[in-house]
């Protein structure tokens, strides 16, 4: 299968909407081919890598920490960039600065980078295709 | 004559700009187009044949192939789905884009 | 030559007082700005950003004060002025909302629903927001 370069934009924050889950879907399959992967971090999606992200325990079911296992976006970003790297492929993680600072959120998963709309165009411009998944 | 994915991850019970989307597949395809609508998330809701999938039914006789997310289907317990709508792996998203295919969300 | 993209904007005042500005009308200025070619059409509620004479003094919590509140038919001006991005607006949904050809802003198009899907096959992206 030949290498191609995709790029995704994403808006939405953690925990928010299943805009993300579907979106970490389409972009671990795409690790898994070992595609070159341009995220556009944008507005509340600048969070998803945001290192000090903890997970919690479930009281209403029971769980503590370990038993509720509950996932965080960060681990998932990291895993992404792992599987890329596994499969010949690369992730160019860019999270967009203005909507990092604004929201306080300036620690990010190494291999992720800080960005601006800039990032995004040059993206557009490289990449054999993109993908924009929008707020609501 | 080009190709496109359309991605809808609304439903036509919370939203009512489904139908623009609906409309927009059908109108790309009598145009000469080849056209995927993906439902995905709460837009496979629509795939339930119920009174809200004929719609979804006449774009496939219509030439759209519609196709809805397996892991949306089976998060919502969706097993028996409207005539013309086949389920399909997330796998399919990454085939178009992988194609150059102009890919919507909506 | 930058890829030309067209954007079907929809989604309308979401988060427009916080941020001071519509996000994604934004980030195209932005992009365009990096030499980006893009097309905007308006459509759905995000219509509305092109009727003239709109916006708020702020919000003003206890002693905040906003000083700096969007004023989004301003912003839709200046995509076409400053930033020579084309704007169009469709129609079907103007009248859906009540709003008269003549209440927006100049340098707006207009564009029927029917005549969107004939325009992608000009554009090498199109992109949804």
């Amino acid at each position: 299968m030949s290498k191609k370069t995709l790029t995704i934009a994403l808006m939405d924050p953690p925990y928010e909407s299943e805009n993300v889950t579907t979106a970490f879907r389409i972009l671990d399959v795409a690790a898994r081919r070992g595609y070159h992967i341009n995220v556009f971090a944008y507005e509340g999606a600048c969070a998803l890598a945001f290192v000090r992200q903890t997970p919690h325990p479930n009281p209403v079911h029971g769980k503590d920490v370990a038993e509720e296992n509950h996932p965080t976006t960060k681990d998932q970003v990291a895993a992404l960039l792992a599987e890329a790297e596994k499969n010949g492929g690369k992730v160019d993680w860019v999270n967009c600065g203005m909507c990092v600072d604004e929201r306080g959120v300036n620690e990010f998963v190494p291999g992720t980078r800080r960005g601006s709309p800039a990032d995004f165009h040059a993206f557009v411009e490289a990449s054999d295709n993109v993908l924009v998944i929008p707020t609501k | 004559m080009a190709e496109y994915l359309l991605i809808e991850s609304r439903d036509p019970f919370e939203s009512n700009d489904v139908g623009y989307y609906y409309d927009l597949a059908k109108e790309l395809v009598e145009g000469g187009n080849l056209v995927t609508l993906f439902l995905a998330q709460n837009g496979v809701l629509s795939a339930r044949p119920s009174a809200h999938s004929a719609a979804l039914s006449a774009l496939a006789r219509g030439g759209v192939t519609v196709l809805a997310d397996n892991f949306s289907l089976q998060e919502r317990g969706i097993a028996k789905l409207a005539e013309g709508v086949a389920a399909a792996p997330i796998d399919v998203v990454v085939d178009h884009l992988a194609a150059g295919h102009k890919t919507l969300w909506h | 030559m930058a890829k030309k993209t067209l954007n079907i904007v929809e989604s309308a005042y979401r988060a427009v007082m916080e941020e001071q500005d519509d996000t994604i009308l934004w980030l195209l200025a932005a992009m365009q700005g990096a030499g980006a070619e893009h097309t905007v059409v308006l459509r759905g509620n995000a219509v509305n950003y092109a009727v003239a004479g709109q916006g708020v003094p702020g919000l003003t919590v206890g002693e905040w004060m906003q000083t700096q509140a969007p004023k989004m038919d301003r912003d839709v001006l200046d995509l076409i002025e400053k930033r020579k991005i084309p704007v169009y607006v469709v129609t079907e949904d103007l009248a859906d909302r009540g709003i008269e050809r003549g209440e927006l802003v100049p340098g707006v198009q207009l564009l029927s629903q029917t005549a969107l899907p004939g325009l992608f096959a000009e554009y090498s992206l199109v992109a949804h927001w």
